[in-house]
């Protein structure tokens, strides 16, 4: 009964979906406001009924309803329960009703959070969001139903949910991923209703600028939730593959960062606006991309594991859809818009420009090393893949070449910055970032040009914007004060900034100076990895909820101290009977100590892999520090004033907000 | 020239720069590090190049895995039940490495016909056939061996 319930809720949302596309938009136009007037109850309408149809599919998981397919293949009595929770969208199906849950979700807040903008603006925006939800939800209904019965032959129990999403990690990775994914859809929509009536100005930037800001937070901490996951989970110990689908998600990372730095420009100045409306518009197709290549199992990866094409041609109809719409309306439209701003070749304009052509590239890069393999696979001209070293050799001097731009960049000033002034600003710094870079180098051992490369710019982006905060928040009235005074938003870009800093670090040093050693061992042996020793001591075995698991036990000496006592394990999953590597890991700021076992050699000798990964968790940290950044700056209270502040040409406030705001943006 | 036409002049100069560069070094960078795939038909009849990195994939031998006691090494034949290619490794395999399991090898081939893999890679689904695997043997297709289909297996 009840799965036929979520089945009907969900052929309402698509009807809600289809009127919330349909009836705001006509009002808009025709000026009727009785018309516009549903656009926030439907967008209520449509989020209820998709959590309906949600909720059902969670009972369920939770309730063990075999006679539905998709939970059959997905769950299995024995789960423990936060497990059976997250087997919801531990599938195909499920993680589609997630995706569109989350589009409904941000409808939703949408049509609350907006009272303030003009009743025009937001009829077309959720009308977009309705035309989303509609292709979603025709894909789901028609090709990716979870609610399938398996009637009348119900199985006695489930297929169980694969062994490496029984983790925290899929509990909260793909919720993140999706809010930031579907987060892009909002400033799709703000980007397509401001070309409909012509309004690309600088109240529509402001408008869009918060949301993009929280996507963008909810992609950071989705993908390095990811990445996290692989680490611990499955990679034995690597943060990143260059796997297409997490590339999948990187590319509208990029592409998102990108938006955000030039939403900026145009809120502040009134520039760079068609350029804003166009990756705003791809920004959301590389999502839409995304979603595609990791659901219409064109890819080989741990993501896709089942392959149908009628899913497959569907996103990417939708996908064209989607492109060529928003393509063909910002050809007709984006034109009008005229730019009359000034600004000269050394400034925060052109630094901002100059870091979106760098994100561009970046962005260009990743998809024709993902895309090319696909496309020549699908021409029929020879399998090929595309390595790691690719991607390490073209994408890291991007990385480097964005943080020093960034660093220098931070010191600029809107139209015009003098040269020498910039020159002089950049010195100490520069000084501090060398001296410094120089001591972590020594302190690694050894120097290696792209470690050096790495650490700098990573040093250069950590020491500007630390400079950058203390020459702002200088005060007559003493330091305090000064930092007082600083924007919310301002303290968000800080953070952000550190952020990076903190990830690139990360990334740089764990590449460079983390060992790696694979070994065969018998208890009682000792190994050693760089300058800690690793103990063998026995083997035993455990019994879990769903399966056995045979356990080594190592202790880790350093300097002859006993620093941590790890507990790597092999699982046996008792349904289907497949096998998992848990690794064990002595987690710290400054490094981690990895142990996993591999397979057993003879009798007694076990293949073990041991690890020191200095700074690896920089790299998440990092995350979080973009993530707070995101956050913080979406609360700062320029955002809440009355719009009709916002509604002024935006070239015209920057004297005035130059002031108050020095960071200005997002930058 | 117009400020403003010098202005846009700058960014679209800037742009082509930009562009310029990413496809110059990812044509460099292409060019270094693309791995073809070959199946072991094709490496068995010389087919593949030597001392290239390439990809190489087809199903675990039964009964061909053999493990150095005193070491990490082991070596196994891949086939597609028309040719196979004999495969040596010095690590730790894959969780659902098995005999009659597909998997796909990064390595190179060496003057005596083994392949030297420093990667091997079987995915993470016991159910799941590599693509170009499943290719592989439907191509060779013989003994009405066709590769199981990867059905409705966890799609994440």
């Amino acid at each position: 009964m009840y799965p036929e319930l979520g089945q009907l809720a969900l052929i309402l949302a698509l009807l809600l979906a289809v009127l919330l596309s349909v009836v705001p938009l006509v009002g808009s136009i025709a000026g009727r406001d009785n018309l516009q007037a549903f656009a926030r109850p439907l967008a209520t309408g449509l989020f209820v009924f998709i959590a309906l149809a949600f909720a059902v599919l969670t009972h369920a998981f939770l309730t063990d309803d075999f006679s539905v397919a998709y939970v059959a293949n997905n769950s299995n009595s024995l789960l423990p329960w936060y497990f059976k929770f997250s087997a919801v969208w531990g599938g195909h199906e499920g993680s589609l009703l997630l995706w569109i849950l989350m589009l409904a979700g941000w409808t939703m807040a949408v049509a609350v959070f907006s009272r303030r903008l003009p009743t025009v603006m937001i009829s077309q925006v959720l009308s977009v969001l309705g035309m989303v939800a509609v292709g979603f939800l025709l894909f789901i209904i028609i090709t990716s139903n979870p609610f399938d019965r398996l009637l009348p032959n119900i199985p006695a129990d489930g297929a169980d949910l694969n062994p490496l999403l029984q983790d925290f990690g899929l509990i909260v990775h793909p919720p993140m991923l999706y809010m930031g994914y579907v987060g892009f859809s909002v400033a799709f929509a703000f980007a397509i209703a401001a070309l409909m009536n012509g309004r690309l100005d600088a109240a529509w930037a402001r408008w869009s600028r918060p949301w993009t800001t929280v996507a963008w937070a909810f992609l950071s901490v989705g993908i390095a939730l990811g990445s996290w996951w692989a680490y611990y989970e499955l990679g034995w110990g690597g943060w990143w593959f260059w796997d297409p689908v997490e590339n999948a998600s990187l590319l509208p990372w990029l592409s998102g960062t990108a938006l955000m730095h030039s939403l900026a420009v145009t809120e502040k100045r009134g520039v760079f606006k068609s350029w804003t409306v166009l990756l705003a518009i791809v920004t959301f197709a590389l999502s839409l991309l995304g979603t595609f290549l990791v659901r219409s199992g064109v890819l080989t990866s741990v993501h896709a594991f089942a392959s149908d094409p009628e899913r497959g041609v569907f996103l990417l109809a939708l996908l064209a859809v989607t492109v060529i719409a928003s393509l063909t309306l910002y050809a007709f439209r984006a034109p009008v818009v005229h730019v009359r701003s000034r600004y000269g070749t050394l400034s925060r304009e052109i630094f901002l420009l100059l870091n979106n052509v760098l994100l561009v590239s970046a962005t260009l890069l990743v998809a024709v090393g993902t895309l090319y393999p696909l496309v020549l696979d699908y021409l029929d001209m020879g399998r090929l893949s595309i390595g790691e070293p690719f991607f390490n050799l073209t994408f890291s001097p991007l990385a480097v070449a964005t943080g020093l731009l960034l660093g220098t960049g931070i010191f600029s000033r809107w139209k015009k910055t003098d040269g020498g002034w910039l020159g002089r600003k950049l010195l100490w710094p520069l000084a501090i970032s060398l001296v410094a870079s120089t001591a972590v180098l020594i302190g690694y051992g050894g120097f290696k040009p792209w470690a050096f490369a790495g650490i700098f710019s990573a040093m250069w982006v950590a020491v500007a914007t630390f400079w950058d905060l203390l020459d702002k928040s200088s005060s007559r009235k003493g330091r305090l004060h000064g930092l007082k005074r600083q924007s919310r938003s301002y303290y968000g870009m800080v953070l952000g900034h550190l952020g990076l800093a903190i990830t690139m670090a990360g990334a740089t040093v764990v590449s460079n100076y983390g060992i790696e050693r694979d070994v065969r061992m018998v208890p009682g042996d000792v190994a050693t990895v760089g300058d800690y020793q690793f103990v063998f001591r026995e083997i035993g075995e455990r019994q879990g909820p769903n399966f056995t698991a045979q356990y080594g036990s190592f202790d880790v000496i350093l300097d002859g101290e006993q620093v941590a006592d790890l507990h790597p394990e092999k699982r046996q999953y008792s349904v289907g009977m497949s096998v998992m590597t848990e690794a064990d890991i002595d987690a710290g700021l400054f490094r981690d100590i990895f142990v996993a076992i591999g397979e057993r050699i003879s009798d007694q000798a076990w293949a073990i892999r041991l690890q020191y990964k200095p700074l690896v968790r920089w790299l998440w940290l990092g995350a979080v520090f973009m993530a707070a950044g995101g956050f913080l700056a979406i609360s700062d209270r320029r955002y809440r004033i009355r719009e009709r502040a916002g509604v002024r040409e935006g070239a015209r406030e920057d004297t005035a907000r130059q002031s108050d705001d020095p960071a200005g943006a997002l930058s | 020239m117009h400020p403003i036409r010098k202005k846009r002049l700058t960014i679209v100069l800037f742009l082509v720069a930009g562009i310029a560069i990413a496809v110059g070094l990812t044509t460099y960078a292409l060019r270094q590090n693309i791995n073809l795939f070959y199946d072991p038909t094709q490496i068995s009849a010389g087919e593949a190049p030597v001392d290239v990195r390439i990809r190489a994939g087809g199903m675990v031998e039964e009964g061909s895995v053999i493990r150095d006691p005193n070491s990490l090494k082991v070596e196994f034949r891949v086939t597609d039940f028309n040719a196979s290619v004999p495969v040596e490794y010095v690590g730790i395999l894959p969780d659902l490495f098995a005999e009659g399991q597909g998997v796909v090898a990064m390595g190179q081939l060496n003057g005596q016909g083994r392949f030297v893999a420093d990667q091997v890679l079987a995915k993470h689904d016991e159910n799941y056939m590599p693509p170009e695997v499943a290719d592989a043997l439907a191509k060779s297709a013989k003994n009405g061996q066709q590769p199981s289909k990867a059905g409705d297996a966890p799609a994440y």
